[in-house]
Order: structure tokens, then C-alpha cells, then sequence
């Protein structure tokens, strides 16, 4: 068994208004003269450590346990899950 | 006739909607915690709102696995009148009992204010005292009430006659301007704006006497005499 830090990273799906990336970009980033950024997209990202045997079963894992759970809403959100050694 | 009140931690409304039940409409209201079960000897089961453990990860979605929720979704499968407010909204979408999800607002602000509804369907337990389209002016306070489904299920919301209450302008972005929504069945009622806050005339500087219908609804679904 090895331990894993995994990023499970909750942003909303193309199409769902992301009002706080918006605000951040438009009020913040533009307003600062960054013409080059187009786009921000909030997110909320859970750090997950954990035991798994390797980093196949730990991903796994990790997405039975936010499917399961609800850690994300399907209708309207994404997971974007990532496993460090 | 007996109305369980589910206390979570958190639940802030808890004590407001025991007192509307118990003093203003003489029902014998009983306090639940979240972790214990329902007795087969409830009639009604009312969701308060508040913000159940801190709204932390998602508001609604940690209530939404404890104990008592599979009581209450028994109850549901019974066609016993459910009703969740505002938090208790949440906690209802949260738990698979109703459709869609609440969102942050599109002003991104937590949200304090009169708004008015309009009633959508008069035939739940909830409503079934109101004329349809009647309008109830009513007060929300909410971070995350901007109630969201996609096309598909907005379809079909529309289609079983699903929407209950809408707001008559915009207030948060909801979809189709959303505030309340039902199951199938008609008898688990989600609803954003808080009736407990505006039945009595003493708080209600508008009009409390259709925020009372939703109330008194409830009592005549059940044969109770007001």
C-alpha cells in the first residue's frame, strides 16, 4: 500500500454561468489592463490523501467516493480528478 | 393532526417554523433531530431552513445523508405531505426527493428581501388553497436559491405540472424564474422563500394572509379544521 494525494477539482459545466469567473475577469483581470486573458473559470478543489495499493485503484477509488456521495452535482457540475504519488 | 420539524445542525429556522405551527395554527408540532428516525405516527414532515452544516462542500448536500432522510423519503413514497423552505429546499434536491439544484445568485450576494410569488399549481398539499396565479408576497434570504435544471428536465417539470411557485420578475437567475417545485406526486414541496417569516401580520407589513393559504392549505388536505 502507498499513500496518494489526489485533486478532485469541482467546476461547473460548459453551459452553467460561472458569475464569480466572470466578475473576476471582467472587475478584476481586464480592469488591470491583462488583455491577453479571455477567460476564468471558478473552481473548488478538494485534496484528497489516501491508501490505496496503486494510483490506478486510488483515481478509482477517489471517483466511486464523489459518485457515491454527491461530493459534485451531476446536473450541473464536473470532477476533474488528478493522483500524486 | 402531527407536523415533524427535521432539526440538522445548523437548521436556524427550526424554532420560527414550530412556532407558526404550534401558536398560529394549532397543529402539534414535534422537533426531530437529524439522527434519529420518524415515527409512523406523523402526518406532515417540514424541512426549516437554515444552513445545515455550514453549508460547507455544497448547501444542503451533508444533510442530505443523514439518517432521518431515509424516513423521510419513505414517507414521501406514501404520499405523506412534505415540505421543504429554503434550506430545507436544498436539502430536498440534495437527497434525489425533488429535481434540479440551487445555485449561487447570479449577484453572487446573499439575498434579503420582499419578493412575490406566483402560484404555478394549485393542487399539492401546500397549495391547495390558492387560485391559480394568485400572488403571495413573501421574503427570501438565500446565498444559494437560484434553482437550476436543464432543458430536458424543465420539459418535464412543465409537462407533470412540477412548478409551484415562480417569481413574477426576475430575482436570482433562476430557470423559467423558479422558486418552488414538487415532486411527481404533487405531495413533497420545495420552496426558496421562507412562509414562516410572513404569516403573522405583526412581521408582515405587505399582506400575511396568502402566505397563511400555504398553511392552511396543509390543514384542509388533512381534514383539519382552522
Amino acid at each position: 500500500m502507498a499513500t496518494y494525494t489526489v485533486h478532485v477539482t469541482i467546476e461547473n459545466k460548459p453551459g452553467i454561468s460561472d458569475p464569480e469567473g466572470e466578475t473576476i475577469l471582467n472587475d478584476l483581470v481586464l480592469k488591470g489592463s491583462h488583455k491577453s486573458v479571455s477567460k476564468i473559470k471558478t473552481a473548488k478543489m478538494l485534496k484528497f490523501t489516501i491508501k490505496e495499493k496503486d494510483k490506478k485503484t486510488a483515481g478509482k477509488k477517489i471517483q466511486e467516493i464523489c459518485d457515491e456521495l454527491r461530493i459534485y452535482n451531476p446536473m450541473v457540475s464536473k470532477v476533474t480528478i488528478d493522483v500524486f504519488d | 393532526m402531527n407536523v415533524g420539524v427535521v432539526v440538522f445542525p445548523g437548521s436556524n429556522c427550526d424554532r420560527d417554523m414550530f412556532h407558526v405551527l404550534t401558536d398560529v395554527f394549532n397543529l402539534n408540532a414535534q422537533y426531530f433531530w437529524h439522527e434519529k428516525g420518524l415515527p409512523n405516527n406523523i402526518d406532515a414532515v417540514i424541512l426549516p431552513g437554515g444552513f445545515s452544516y455550514g453549508d460547507r462542500l455544497r448547501a444542503g448536500v451533508i444533510a442530505a445523508h443523514s439518517p432521518i432522510i431515509k424516513d423521510v423519503q419513505k414517507m414521501a413514497e406514501k404520499g405523506i405531505p412534505i415540505l421543504g423552505v429554503c434550506n430545507g429546499f436544498q436539502i430536498l434536491v440534495e437527497s434525489g426527493l425533488l429535481p434540479g439544484v440551487l445555485l449561487k445568485n447570479n449577484s453572487l450576494n446573499f439575498m434579503c428581501k420582499w419578493t412575490n410569488l406566483v402560484v404555478e399549481n394549485n393542487s399539492t398539499p401546500f397549495t391547495s388553497q390558492f387560485k391559480l396565479n394568485q400572488k403571495i408576497p413573501i421574503p427570501i434570504a438565500n446565498g444559494e436559491g437560484r434553482y437550476f435544471v436543464d432543458e430536458t428536465t424543465l420539459k418535464k417539470l412543465k409537462k407533470h405540472n412540477q412548478i409551484v411557485f415562480k417569481y413574477d420578475k426576475v430575482v436570482n437567475g433562476s430557470s423559467d424564474r423558479i422558486a418552488g417545485v414538487c415532486n411527481e406526486d404533487g405531495n413533497v414541496v420545495g420552496m426558496m422563500p421562507h412562509p414562516e417569516r410572513a404569516v403573522e401580520s405583526e412581521i408582515n407589513p405587505i399582506d400575511n394572509k396568502p402566505s397563511s393559504l400555504i398553511f392552511e392549505s396543509l390543514l384542509s388536505t388533512m381534514g383539519v379544521k382552522h
